[in-house]
């Protein structure tokens, strides 16, 4: 069976794998990295987002072997050593733009990509527009496109 | 601290684990040994099983077991139970055909399950599922509710005539048939409220595990009621006691109903974890949720109301299909009764209410709760009717409602259809979002859309519902095979901190926050050393778990009956502590106190005394602090309000955009307006997605062509607005908390608020009614009739 070298959240590993392997089956069973979730098989929901080289990936959508080589950042790998976390994570917290919390680790990867590709800002149309990729059932999105918006200023200013 | 109490906006203690992929959810746990379950499924509505071959499947690599539904009969499992029996018009009871756990003999819907492949992988499992040789007759089958009746139609069941699973009624016909004889206007109404796949953003999980040691088993499971499964799986199809079997319900990723009832896998992965002698897991593909998950709504209606010339509701009447799928769900049978003609009253004095339910068996998967569960039916019947009412007799849609609300000095008031309502006002909440919505400005918006080329329309909704569904006694008497109580434990430690073990289950609720601020309130210890545990049977006493907006009501008054008690316990510690008569004794703001003296004791001073009985009145009382509540609620709550819409469509597409959406809602107590809020915006946006997206759509076959996120339109951020959304509360009058609930309002109210609104934006094009959801190329269908209609 075929090998894949990856970073992962800043640590290299060698890992065996099928060739149908997805990056998400890696993640979640070779690594025990779960915080990324599966939430649907057609690549609509988004909940398996993670960055790879820097920019969001879907990672149901991807095989392992695609990955070869990359460096990918999974939701466990956002937060400071010492525990602080990301604005981004923060300003999810602090304006309720989570609840049942299965669809926020791929909506803040997503999130944060979004606000990383926008240096000039966006409207809260282009939030909405932006977070086409990423489903929630819970919160019916106010609240997330209010965190996004809040953690702009924040993560530019940095 | 800062205040932390009822009413703060604390943020959630749960958030740092979610937002940093620390959460534990059912998939995410893996026991040591474990092996991987794939269901081989029916991929056809209606068959006879000729035979099923498993003879490459059991040799293919990894491949451990390989049972069918034929081992399980050999072992006298039983089938899945129905938790709800209803009665027949004559007083016999419903038909309750059998629910085995894998087919027996026939298939009755497309993903009904046939086989399960138990293998060392996942992808070992899956490839040996599609192994297996089923042999099949196909049978004629039926999808759709208005069909199941026809004569002539495939019967679902043998055994079951017609398809009827029952003919149930409410009120007294004959008084409704003579208040409609002598009124000014009779306006009918024939509507479908359109079925939904409740796509909790989780699939379902579940984790059998057989201790080959102790002979107990232990299954993890995406369940709203941990306890709830634990007695209907181990008392009626694994014929495990209670002392053996510990049901485990971690994170939970989202519910809305479909996470309550008791499926096939879970039997399935903990029968056969002790079969194989090692843990069983089994995790849904989204296309498996679409096919076993329970549906939700499908009802088919015709409504009448008779009405005086002065737009008085003289007298409802109505004839309802209901769509209960190829089996019956775990609380199927009670949604279309007791959750849906219970509240035909709805806010309105209507004086005489018929409603004759007739459910029916179809090739499809079974319906059962979905956020509001019933009451979103009859609020959409309701609220489309009133403004049907206005739109034949010319009167005002906002005035017919005053006219028509019970007022709100008229509580308790009991209406003709069972319920009595303790508390609301139903002008205040219709005031405060006329003004919200700017109502009086909308002509003005209109004009200048028309402007642009775009067709606006703005649509009211004034509603209520019935939660914190109990109390047991009167559920047990309506059909009910279970009590609806809630079950708290609050154990104060040695140091003065708290944990709570609650039978409620939060998928998103935020309970560990809004409950652990009730002991801040009651107890005054501060939210850092208040912990809130809950989904876990080994743990907590009991419990029937979180659906019904019934965690806060029932599960937050047994928290306060319990709070009582260590009260009443710690004041007779402290008495004796400080030498005090028990009735001097006061407590607040985590002191007690002896009345009119400056002697006090702190609650950790009493808890520490209550762990360390060296000095204790240990003739009197015995040591520890720790108390259990039973609360079983003396009624239903009523939460209600008013919900705006203001859309506007494009006529070149059909397309609707929601402009605006206010929500005035009264949910009693409110512990945490965040949270709140954030339930009220979830509730709205899935009654948006019902109103203008959402569908599952069976073909004349009994294939579901909206199986996947790809054919099924789930509500995405750029399809809604931001929301409007605030309280006007009244207390509930008969719990501790005064709390109502807030999880389905949202869900509840807006659907006619977005039709209404969709109507008023085509009103000039002969549009009277419409059925959900309003999609773009159904309106724009409409729209281009219209103008040729006009040209013509």
């Amino acid at each position: 069976m075929p090998q894949v070298t990856l970073t992962v959240n800043g640590k290299q590993h060698t890992v065996t794998v099928e060739a149908r392997t997805l990056l998400v089956e890696l993640l979640r069973e070779k690594l025990s990295l779960t915080g990324t979730h599966v939430g649907c098989d057609t690549s609509q929901c988004g909940a398996c987002v993670v960055h790879v080289d820097g920019v969001s990936a879907k990672s149901c959508t991807m095989l392992a072997l695609q990955a070869d080589g990359t460096a990918v950042t999974t939701i466990e790998g956002l937060a400071a050593a010492d525990g602080t976390l990301h604005p981004m994570q923060e300003m999810f917290r602090e304006h309720h733009a989570l609840q049942c919390g299965f669809c926020t680790p791929g909506m803040v990867m997503s999130a944060i990509d979004l606000v990383n590709s926008h240096p000039q800002g966006m409207t809260e149309r282009e939030i909405r527009e932006g977070l086409e990729g990423n489903l929630c059932r819970c919160t019916g999105y106010h609240n997330i496109v209010k965190a996004i918006a809040a953690a702009q200023p924040l993560m530019h200013a940095k | 601290m800062g205040f932390e109490g009822i009413g703060a906006s604390v943020r959630r203690k749960e958030d740092v684990r979610f937002l940093s992929g620390r959460g534990n959810y059912t998939d995410d746990i893996n026991r040591p040994g474990q092996l991987y379950a794939v269901m081989r499924r029916a991929d056809r509505p209606h068959a006879t099983i000729d035979g099923i071959d498993t003879a490459a499947a059991s040799k293919a690599p990894g491949v451990v077991a390989i049972f069918t539904g034929a081992d399980m009969a050999k072992e006298e499992i039983g089938g899945l139970p129905c938790g709800w029996q209803i009665h027949n018009k004559d007083g016999s009871p419903m038909a309750e055909p059998p629910h085995p756990v894998l087919a027996v003999g026939k298939v009755r819907h497309v993903g009904d399950p046939v086989a399960v492949v138990i293998a060392e992988t996942k992808q070992q499992a899956r490839d040996a599922a599609e192994l297996i040789a089923i042999a099949y007759t196909d049978l004629p089958s039926v999808s759709s509710t208005t069909d199941a009746l026809a004569p002539g139609a495939p019967e679902v069941h043998d055994g079951v005539a017609g398809n009827l699973c029952y003919d149930w009624h409410i009120g007294d016909k004959a008084v409704v048939d003579a208040a409609f004889a002598g009124a000014a206007h009779v306006v009918k109404l024939d509507l479908v409220n359109n079925r939904l796949v409740p796509n909790a953003m989780e699939p379902r999980a579940a984790i059998g595990d057989y201790d080959t040691s102790s002979g107990d088993y232990t299954l993890y499971t995406t369940s709203q009621n941990p306890h709830v499964i634990r007695l209907l799986m181990g008392a009626f199809v694994l014929h495990i006691p209670e002392n053996k079997l510990r049901v485990v319900a971690p994170d939970v990723g989202g519910g809305f109903g479909s996470k309550i009832y008791h499926y096939a896998e879970e039997a399935i992965v903990t029968w056969a974890s002790a079969k194989v002698r090692r843990p069983v897991k089994w995790t849904a593909d989204r296309t498996e949720s679409f096919m076993s998950d329970a549906h939700g709504r499908d009802h088919v209606s015709t409504a009448e109301m008779a009405v005086d010339k002065d737009g008085k509701f003289l007298g409802l009447r109505i004839v309802t299909l209901a769509n209960m799928g190829a089996y019956l769900s775990t609380f199927a049978p009670c949604v279309p009764t007791y959750l849906y003609a219970t509240l035909l009253a709805g806010v309105y004095t209507t004086p005489v209410i018929y409603c004759n339910v007739k459910a029916v068996f179809t090739n499809t998967v079974p319906v059962d709760a979905y956020r509001g569960a019933g009451r979103p039916e009859a609020t959409f019947l309701l609220e489309r009717l009133v403004d049907c009412i206005a739109h034949d007799t010319g009167l005002d849609r906002v005035e017919i409602r005053r006219k028509n609300f019970i007022p709100a000095d008229a509580f308790p008031y009991q209406t003709p259809v069972a319920l009595a309502y303790d508390s609301g006002d139903y002008q205040t909440t219709l005031k405060v979002a006329l003004k919200n919505a700017d109502w009086d400005g909308f002509e003005a918006r209109r004009t200048a859309a028309k402007a642009r080329g775009k067709l606006r329309g703005i649509g009211i909704s004034t509603y209520l519902e019935a939660c914190g569904i109990a109390p047991s006694a009167v559920v047990g008497s309506l059909g009910a095979r279970a009590g609806l109580y809630e079950v708290a434990n609050i154990r104060v430690h040695p140091t003065g901190s708290v944990t709570v073990f609650t039978g409620t289950h939060s998928h998103g609720q935020g309970h560990e926050t809004t409950l652990a601020q009730l002991v801040c309130d009651q107890l005054g210890v501060p939210l850092s050393q208040v912990d809130v545990v809950h989904g876990d049977t080994a743990k907590i006493p009991f419990g029937m778990g979180t659906y019904g907006s019934r965690s806060l009501a029932v599960g937050g008054s047994a928290m306060v009956k319990a709070m009582d008690k260590i009260i009443a316990k710690g004041k007779k510690i402290a008495a004796h502590l400080m030498e005090a008569a028990v009735e001097d004794i006061e407590f607040a703001d985590n002191t007690f106190k002896v009345a009119g003296t400056d002697k006090t004791k702190s609650l950790t001073d009493i808890s520490l005394a209550a762990y360390v009985p060296h000095n204790y009145p240990i003739d009197e009382i015995e040591p520890g602090l720790d108390e259990t509540a039973f609360y079983d609620p003396k009624n239903f709550t009523f939460p209600g309000g008013c919900h705006i819409a203001e859309v506007e469509i494009d006529p070149e597409t059909g397309v609707t955009e929601v402009i605006n959406f206010t929500a005035v809602d009264d949910v009693g107590r409110v512990v945490n307006p965040m949270i709140v809020e954030g339930q009220i915006q979830g509730g709205v946006a899935q009654g948006i997605g019902q109103a203008l997206l959402e569908s599952a759509i069976y073909d004349k076959q009994g294939q579901l062509l909206s199986g996947s996120m790809m054919d099924y339109t789930m509500p995405r951020a750029d399809n809604l607005p931001n929301f409007n959304v605030s309280t006007e509360n009244t207390m509930c009058t008969h719990n501790p908390l005064g709390s109502k609930g807030c999880g389905e309002v949202g869900a509840i109210g807006s659907p006619p608020a977005i039709i209404n609104a969709v109507v008023d934006a085509l009103k000039d094009y002969g549009v009277r009614h419409l059925d959900m959801p309003a999609t773009g190329p159904k309106l724009w269908s409409i729209i281009q009739g219209g103008q040729k209609m006009a040209a013509e």
